[in-house]
């Protein structure tokens, strides 16, 4: 079947795609440092390789930077342990189970479960509220809007996600702190029967506020990213779809999201990220109290950023030994979180990589 | 299960670039056509007029009549989704679902159409790959990814997957030009068995192919770039190969065509 060199698209291809490869002289291409050899063809050796060029010097290089890196990470982690050791002997009540935070006493006594706790809580209500709200307007400027809406609009939300968070911190106490208070009571007055939005008041810096200004300040990263990778989706898979009969929600059902999924989940593990160590945002907008309680809209609420933010002023030696090892089991907290999505990433390799 | 497309001065559009002029053709059930022509002569703009995946470009818009056994495909009170069941369509380059196992890719219609229960998704993934010729070699490993197929095997797979959701007609735009000869004659052969089932309209740049598959050829063309394509000649196959009316399309045929 002499057809195929026929088709128009070999023979535009074809040909200047072979001549390059000839005019090339055949020896050049022994390494990439030794254009002025002469040719192969010349009769002379081989061309000798250099004892010193930019490969081995740009390699040299790239291995020392990444030889860096671990050493920077060992050393930050042997000074914040050796930091953090010493205080912990010296702490009289259990650190991972007590609630209570008096590291300055002659008999220091710390725990971090109501801090991690805060942390959790506050990072969870940022993801439930965020995560939807994202994928929805991330879905809508990437296949519903028109061009003429979505980037004027992508770039308002980009422009969100440059915003200080001292700046949210700020706004959420002295302005989204009233409605919020307002939202409480009347989820207290007809709800009051479901535990987290129960209690006596007063209600105002809670966790519920925290936890919906750190949604605010996650919105842009999980949004924008999302939208990047729901845009990505080969154009031949939607009309795949959409030619078997789908919808446009079909279509996004089918082919859109579950292409971008391992992408969207690294998304919002980035925004989870950021809501557990968001510090300034939470020390203005939570009640700093140390104990835990799921009501969600009563004056409380606390996370061991915005703690180690508000105390480290006035810790001593062992205060601040003990606020380090909170630092250290924030960092085990969000390392359990990245793991955890990168196996969920992993498990569906095998479908992305074919893919390719 | 297989209906007569019928169209009348269909003319589409780019914006304002007009990319085919009035193109009138009737299309009889349960045969192949052919459809030829040089490179941007709108082979493809018209396949995909027809089952209206024209519109989903922006800016894209149709002129003229298409039928299908005498129902207008553009009546604005039709279901576009209803049209695109009925007519399906395989692309040039295989596009099975990536995140899909080859099960999932040929079931993915059936499920748009709300079918749930099992045992009847078995029997149609089945029956659709066993129609496509894919069975054998997959029959085994039907969890696996359908990307992780070999192209012919992925083209095959597009087949089975349109035909699972029982179309009435098959568009395809150049099925076999990713394909080496041995997976072409494979998806030739599989056109004569589906043709007792489906109408089948291909696109095609291998003469050879038109001339061995198809019953009637439809030869496209344009005077120069820009200009929107025309269809200069349709006929049955047997004819336009061996004694075609106009000098354009012996030219093309005989490969005198620029
Ligand atoms: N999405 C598009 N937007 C604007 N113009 C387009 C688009 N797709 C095709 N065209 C134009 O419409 C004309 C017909 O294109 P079409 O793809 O239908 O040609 P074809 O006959 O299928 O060509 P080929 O044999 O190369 O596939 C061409 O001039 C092309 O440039
Ligand atoms: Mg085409």
């Amino acid at each position: 079947m002499g057809d195929y060199p026929s088709r128009s698209e070999n023979a535009v291809t074809g040909d200047p795609g072979v001549a390059p490869r000839h005019t090339r002289a055949a020896g050049t291409g022994v390494s990439p440092s030794s254009y002025d050899e002469p040719p192969i063809g010349g009769g002379g050796a081989l061309p000798r390789k250099k004892s010193f060029s930019m490969e081995s010097g740009f390699r040299g290089l790239s291995v020392a930077a990444g030889a860096m890196v671990l050493v920077i990470i060992v050393a930050i982690a042997v000074f914040l342990i050796s930091k953090a050791i010493p205080a912990l002997g010296a702490n009289t009540e259990n650190f991972l189970t007590y609630t209570r935070w008096f590291p300055n006493e002659s008999n220091p006594a710390f725990g971090i479960a109501a801090l991690a706790f805060g942390t959790v809580l506050t990072s969870i209500i940022a993801l439930i509220v965020a995560v939807p709200i994202s994928l929805g307007i991330a879905l809508f400027l990437s296949h519903y809007a028109p061009k003429s809406l979505a980037t004027p609009l992508g770039f308002t939300i980009d422009l969100l996600a440059a915003v200080p968070s001292v700046v949210f911190g700020l706004w959420g106490r002295d302005v989204f702190q009233q409605p919020v208070n307002d939202f409480s009571v009347w989820l207290n007055k007809y709800f009051s029967w479901i535990p987290i939005f129960g209690g006596e008041g007063p209600f105002g810096q809670s966790i519920m506020l925290g936890g919906l200004v750190l949604a605010i300040m996650v919105l842009p990263i999980v949004t924008s990213l999302s939208r990047e990778v729901f845009q990505q989706t080969p154009g031949m898979n939607e009309e795949a779809a959409l030619a078997l009969g789908a919808t446009r929600w079909e279509m996004i059902r089918i082919a859109v999201i579950p292409y971008g999924r391992p992408g969207v989940i690294a998304a919002v593990m980035l925004g989870l990220g950021r809501a557990l160590g968001e510090t300034i945002a939470l020390a203005l907008t939570l009640g700093l109290v140390f104990n835990i309680s799921f009501n969600i809209i009563e004056i409380g609420g606390n996370s061991v950023a915005a703690n180690i933010a508000t105390t480290f002023g006035e810790a001593n030696e062992t205060g601040r030994g003990a606020l380090i090892a909170s630092g250290l089991v924030l960092f085990a907290i969000t390392l359990v979180v990245n793991m955890a999505a990168r196996a969920i990433i992993y498990r569906r390799r095998e479908f992305r990589d074919s893919a390719a | 299960m297989a209906k007569r497309i019928e169209a009348s001065n269909v003319s589409s559009y780019y914006g304002s670039f007009k990319a085919i002029d009035s193109i009138s053709m009737t299309v009889e059930p349960k045969t192949i056509t052919a459809l030829i022509g040089p490179s941007g002569c709108g082979k493809s703009t018209f396949l995909r007029s027809i089952n209206r995946m024209h519109e989903v470009l922006p800016n894209a818009r149709i002129e003229g009549s298409l039928t299908i056994d005498d129902q207008n495909i553009y009546d604005p009170d039709v279901d576009v989704t209803a049209v695109r069941r009925l007519i399906g369509m395989v692309f040039q380059r295989p596009n099975p679902f990536p995140t899909m196992s080859i099960y999932e890719n040929v079931v993915a219609g059936l499920k748009l159409n709300g079918v749930k229960k099992k045992s009847l998704l078995d029997d149609a993934a089945e029956q659709s790959l066993k129609a496509a010729n894919l069975w054998n070699e997959v029959k085994d490993r039907l969890s696996r990814p359908g990307a992780g197929l070999s192209g012919g095997q992925q083209q095959r797979l597009c087949i089975a997957r349109t035909i699972a959701v029982e179309p009435q007609v098959v568009l395809m735009d150049e099925p076999c030009s990713a394909l080496d000869p041995i997976s072409t004659l494979a998806i030739e052969d599989l056109m004569f068995k589906l043709k007792d089932r489906f109408t089948i309209i291909i696109v095609t740049h291998n003469m050879q192919q038109a001339a061995r598959v198809s019953d009637k050829t439809g030869f496209f063309s344009i005077d120069k770039t820009g200009d929107p394509g025309r269809l200069i000649e349709y006929d049955d196959t047997q004819k336009i190969f061996s004694n075609p009316t106009e000098k354009k399309t012996e030219d093309y045929i005989t490969g005198r065509f620029g």
